[in-house]
């Protein structure tokens, strides 16, 4: 097994997943994957993004809230419910985008295995229809760029940019 | 650059990655990479009429994937590499999306193997205690 190769699979026509070797104990993925002041270090954080605010309630039925804030006030926002939770190798919640560009919620498995000191991450998002999935597979992080563009639009409208 | 991807058809990834969907449409444009063939040559693998091959080729066809030949008699088939390259394209845009992801999540993993008192660095891998 070898690190740091991520593969993105379309197992069936609803499915995306991925599957992600990390060279560390499960428990220490799993913390990153669920502790706010760990997320906010890796998820979505590029490009002048911050996860600004990043709320967990781990229990089953419990929330979690994530808002992105970019270049140019952009913001994103997504959230969902915990569904399954079986620290530290499983865990099922649902999600959606407060401004969808895929229709309905999504469902995120996420499957730790270790094996010698080493993790292996899967993640499934199961979405509702196979046009959702296809949405998302042509645009990751579409929202965010269209925030910013609004925004451009904005400053153009105004007569900011000659 | 994402102007260029905003420029292609949802109808067609659509079309794409439902024609992609199904193991059977998979292992004839597999037969097809290495060269075209006839629907007669393309059955003989499977277990299946060649009205039900016929059915699979059309979607293949409606998808943009395969091509008919000029040959009348043999109507042979041939792989279209485009559309299928398009739909790598999207995958991939996603995997190095998330590919960035992972690799800031590696580095904060460092950092907190280095702060684990109960681990020591000296520990054996595979060692299961």
């Amino acid at each position: 097994m070898s690190t740091g190769t991520l593969q993105v699979t379309t197992p069936s026509d609803r499915e995306i997943a991925m599957t992600r070797v990390f060279d560390a104990p499960r428990r220490l993925v799993w913390d990153a994957h669920t502790k706010p002041e760990l997320l906010k270090r890796w998820l979505g954080v590029h490009n002048g993004w911050t996860l600004a605010v990043c709320d967990i309630d781990l229990k089953v039925g419990g929330t979690y809230r994530y808002v992105w804030r970019g270049p140019n006030r952009a913001e994103m926002g997504m959230g969902g419910v915990f569904r399954e939770i079986a620290a530290p190798e499983r865990m099922v919640a649902t999600e959606k985008f407060d401004q969808s560009w895929y229709p309905g919620e999504a469902v995120d498995t996420t499957v730790l295995v270790e094996q010698g000191g080493k993790t292996t991450l899967t993640v499934t998002v199961r979405y509702e229809s196979k046009e959702a999935r296809d949405g998302v597979l042509k645009s990751p992080m579409k929202e965010g760029m269209e925030a910013g563009y609004d925004k451009l639009a904005e400053l153009l409208a105004s007569g900011g940019v000659k | 650059m994402e102007a260029n991807y905003e420029r292609l058809s949802p109808d067609r990834l659509n079309a794409t990655f439902m024609a992609l969907a199904d193991p059977t449409r998979r292992a004839i444009l597999a037969r097809l990479a290495s060269g075209q063939a006839s629907v007669t040559e393309l059955a003989e693998p499977f277990a299946m009429s060649q009205p039900a091959i016929s059915k699979h080729l059309k979607v293949l066809e409606r998808a943009g994937l395969i091509s008919r030949g000029r040959d009348a008699q043999r109507r042979p088939r041939a792989l279209e590499a485009r559309p299928l390259a398009e739909a790598t394209e999207w995958l991939e845009k996603y995997r190095q999306f998330w590919e960035g992801n992972y690799q800031r999540l590696d580095a904060l993993l460092e950092e907190m193997k280095t702060m684990e008192p109960k681990r020591p660095r000296t520990r054996r891998q595979g060692d299961q205690r």
